[in-house]
């Protein structure tokens, strides 16, 4: 059990090993947020820094409480422009703020690759909390913590992701999860928005909702941006909730202990139908405190004890 | 590091002497002993905890609750840790408040393990007093600790380890005092 | 002023000179080639163990001057090109302002004229203001010294205007070049889309979005009986269709550079702006595509784009920054190394792609040869000279070249433009 890497850019390089060790440590310290001191000294003293460039108050305050509750000192930036033509270049910001001597930048940005960006300059450690549409790591990983509590394993799931795979970070960051813990994943929504040869990522393709749900042991229902339908991606919203949305009757087909997950928010009658949305509420209610402990899971494996030498 | 064996200072009959000496110890000085809860920190100061509880209800027929604590996020010392990352649950399924506190671990050296664990309690409760039990006390201490209850003291050079060795983990009973050298 | 190259071996595919001998120049061009010329009190130029080669051309090339002079200027620009074995350049209008009309066309022109190490050579907007909508005065241009006409860095996206365009430049005996792109398919786009956009969660552009407007432009270019001359061609699909078109006996050339030749799509994980470039840089298919066009003759020249960009605005996040890749000062080296000296092509082909080709299509015809009378343009060559690429060296002021640290083989080692020795590493 072990994690060495400096920063948590993605679910893309990480090994089955590395993931487990976030996995059983977030166990482990699950427990912490339902004492009445939610708190414990791990990493008291260090210094870490949210830089939200995209709106978000889920996952920033997410963030926010797993350092707080492992006695680290945070604090928010929220920026809702990026760089150049504005002002201050992305390097230039970064920069500044690790001048007050950050031990961790926590980014989320609407360009794809910008922590791998930041990781060439900077010297702290970097979280990636979601660049564009490529990766979100600690979604992905809270997702598959919740996964483990409810089924117990993921050796041969079937995990369906339903929805805007194309412009999905989460989807990506779960295909890669799912693939390295030995589950099959089945890619679900409309050809423009799941081209076929993302089937090379590691997943089945499938445009035939019906048929891919059934005997699913895990239904992911990605949220569908509603701007995607002016763009021509699919004609109508009707169209997308008659062949797309999970109805109770798909769900009757799949695996009689099968869960529905969603990184939330729900577009209520859209991805999914009102009945099942209240049941999934509570699947919901479990991910969101997963979250807080996958994110202090990460916080320590990163940060905790003596500051190790990367020199790579 | 290799280690060879120095010593072998206690053998299962010593060690099943010195339980029976420490339980019947804690009985005669808790006059409460529906007040008592014993919390043994990871991870052979388990083992101990559950033994003593074993024998208490095998002397005075009274189950005292046992708890699991891991101190691994309250560490100050972390080179003393070879996987410092891993961090254990912490098991302690019922209230610490007011409560008589008998804090178990198999080996007092410097004090650090103690001071964390107290720390850690701390934060789960408020304990009316704490009591510390350990199977070896070796000296060489570093903080103002002292344990109520000590299975055997046990001089030792600080290049010295000592292993206490529980037939639940480790097969058989015994302690050993190791230095490091040996042929690989 | 008399300048006399001793003991190259002089290769020319034009004037089929393929020998050791000499060359004498005087004001300016060409008066003698043979053996053994006497040096008398010439000034002299020893270039023994190198190949000469009539002065190589590129016909597209970004001087982001009058407007955008942090990026590169007419002097710098000139200087980087004669760093690369060019003797002449033609310069794309997508300055600041376009160049549509005759005062920035002089404009160019004399400031070349005063800075310029090399020949520069004006291709003005065919629309006006690059905006697609209405043509240039395309006559009153060619009067200024604008040598061909582009909308470049901008596909000519409208049919209509692309004809009237093709039917007047006939007339004028002037060459259209177009960048072949349907902004509708690439919209939003930045690297080439496929497995690897798909990866790294990347906008793309797909490989058919300059199919389309290939496919277009030949079935005018048929239709009408006019000349023109695709930009930067990256796809197999697009190899494919022109040489259906050669074979047809239609009137289409094209060009392509070294960065889609030898660059493919996988080396985007690194997320590194330097490969940000439109069109973008495909697969391994497509560039093995382009390199058996180069050597069957369906492509005819090879041009650099050159594209080139400050720093700071390249050091941002993949999204952020401009598309272009500086390329002047590398295209000669790599097409020695990972062609010529691989046996892929032979020098005499690289010499037609590089010199002969382009002074034909731009109707040059003092240039691209080595010939008694032809202007004295001349590239000298080391094939066997090694460098190691590095962009702190360059003469540009943009550092955006994704060949950093690239260990070649074959190199430029003197260029001489008008009878005027404007680079050299030679003693």
């Amino acid at each position: 059990m072990s994690f060495d890497k400096k920063h948590l850019l993605g679910i893309q390089h990480l090994t089955r090993s590395e993931i487990l060790s976030i996995l059983d440590t977030a166990e482990s310290l699950k427990e912490i947020s339902r004492r009445e001191v939610k708190k414990v000294p791990a990493l008291r003293g260090k210094t870490i820094i949210n830089l939200f460039f995209e709106p978000s108050t889920r996952t920033r305050s997410s963030f926010e409480l797993a350092a707080k509750r492992l006695s680290a000192d945070i604090s928010s930036f929220s920026k809702t422009s990026s760089s150049t033509v504005k002002g201050e270049t992305l390097k230039d910001t970064v920069l500044n703020l690790e001048a007050m001597q950050t031990d961790a930048l926590i980014i989320r940005h609407s360009a794809s690759g910008t922590p791998h960006f930041l990781s060439t300059f900077c010297r702290s450690h970097i979280i990636n909390a979601g660049d564009g549409t490529h990766e979100h790591p600690t979604q992905a990983l809270l997702d598959a913590f919740t996964i483990r509590e409810e089924i117990k394993r993921f050796k041969g799931l079937k995990v369906v992701i339903v929805g805007d795979i194309l412009h999905s970070r989460v989807a990506r960051s779960n295909i890669f999860l799912m693939n390295k813990m030995g589950a099959n994943v089945t890619l679900v929504g409309p050809p423009s928005l799941v081209p076929s040869n993302m089937a090379q990522l590691g997943a089945k393709v499938d445009y035939n909702m019906d048929r891919a749900v059934k005997n699913a042991d895990v239904i992911m229902m990605l949220r569908i941006q509603l701007e995607r339908q002016q763009k021509n991606y699919f004609p109508s919203i009707r169209e997308y909730r008659k062949l797309f949305s999970l109805t109770p009757k798909r769900f009757e087909t799949a695996h009689k202990n099968a869960i529905i997950m969603h990184p939330g928010p729900i577009n209520r009658d859209v991805e999914i139908s009102t009945q099942l949305a209240d049941s999934l509420k509570s699947v919901i209610l479990k991910q969101v405190e997963n979250g807080i402990a996958i994110r202090m899971a990460v916080l320590y494996l990163l940060l905790g004890g003596k500051e190790r030498d990367f020199t790579d | 590091m290799k280690e060879k064996i120095k010593a072998r200072v206690m053998d299962a009959r010593k060690i099943k002497r010195a339980f029976n000496r420490m339980a019947t110890e804690i009985t005669e000085r808790n006059r409460d002993p529906n007040n008592l809860v014993i919390i043994g920190i990871r991870t052979r100061g388990v083992h101990i905890a559950k033994r003593i509880a074993n024998l208490i209800k095998e002397f005075d027929n009274i189950e005292v609750p046992v708890g699991i604590l891991d101190i691994t996020l309250y560490r100050d010392d972390f080179s003393e840790l070879e996987d410092k990352h891993v961090v254990k649950k912490t098991e302690i399924n019922f209230s610490i408040e007011n409560k008589d506190v008998l804090l178990v671990d198999d080996v007092l050296f410097t004090g650090r393990t103690i001071r964390a664990a107290m720390d850690s309690l701390i934060d789960l409760g408020r304990p009316k007093t704490i009591q510390l039990l350990v199977f070896i006390d070796r000296g060489h201490k570093e903080l103002p600790i002292k344990a109520d209850y000590t299975g055997k003291s046990l001089p030792t050079s600080r290049r010295e380890k000592v292993k206490v060795k529980l037939k639940e983990v480790d097969n058989k009973d015994e302690v050993l005092i190791t230095e490091p050298g040996g042929i690989e | 002023m008399t300048l006399l190259i001793k003991n190259g071996h002089v290769k020319d595919p034009f004037s089929r000179l393929d020998k050791k001998c000499d060359i004498l120049i005087k004001n300016k061009k060409i008066v003698d080639i043979k053996e053994n010329i006497k040096e008398d009190d010439h000034k002299t130029v020893d270039a023994s163990g190198m190949i000469v080669a009539p002065g190589f051309i590129d016909m597209h090339v970004h001087l982001r001057d009058p407007g955008q002079e942090h990026k590169e200027t007419i002097e710098t620009g000139s200087r980087a090109a004669a760093a690369g074995g060019f003797t002449s350049i033609a310069c794309m209008p997508n300055t600041v302002p376009v160049n549509d009309n005759s005062g920035i066309t002089k404009y160019i022109i004399s400031k070349a004229k005063q800075k310029a190490s090399v020949n520069v050579f004006p291709i003005a907007a065919l629309s006006m203001g690059q905006k697609g909508q209405s043509l240039t005065e395309i006559e009153d241009l060619i009067d200024s010294g604008a040598i061909a006409f582009s909308d470049d860095g901008m596909p000519i996206s409208n049919s209509q205007l692309m004809r009237r365009g093709l039917e007047y430049a006939k007339e004028l005996n002037t060459l259209i070049i177009d960048h072949c792109e349907d902004l509708d398919l690439s919209s939003n786009g930045v690297m080439n889309e496929g497995h690897y956009s798909y990866l790294l969660g990347l906008q793309g552009i797909p490989d058919y979005s300059e199919d389309v407007m290939v496919a277009r432009n030949i079935i005018l270019s048929e239709k009408i009986h006019a000349r023109i001359h695709f930009a930067h061609i990256s796809t197999r699909g697009s190899v494919e269709l022109i040489k259906s078109a050669k074979d047809k006996g239609i009137p289409i050339t094209s060009e392509v550079t070294p960065h889609h030749l030898f660059l493919d799509d996988s080396l985007l994980t690194s997320y590194s702006p330097e490969l940000k470039v439109n069109p973008p840089i495909r697969t391994k298919h497509d560039n093995e595509s382009l390199i058996q066009a180069v050597k069957q003759g369906t492509i005819d020249v090879f041009a650099t784009d050159h594209a080139p960009h400050s720093p700071d605005e390249k050091e941002v996040e993949f999204n952020e920054a401009p598309f272009g890749i500086n390329g002047l000062e590398t295209a000669v080296s790599l097409i020695l190394d990972k062609l010529v000296n691989k046996n892929i092509i032979s020098f005499n082909r690289l010499v037609e792609m590089f010199s002969c080709k382009p002074a034909e299509i731009l109707g040059l015809n003092d240039k691209g040869k080595i010939k008694v009378g032809a202007d004295a343009d001349l590239t000298i060559i080391d094939t066997q000279k090694k460098i190691t690429v590095d962009v702190k060296n360059f003469f540009s002021k943009s550092r955006n070249n994704p060949f950093q640290n690239w260990e070649l083989k074959g190199a430029p080692v003197m260029t001489i433009v008008g009878g005027k020795v404007v680079y050299s590493l030679l003693k």
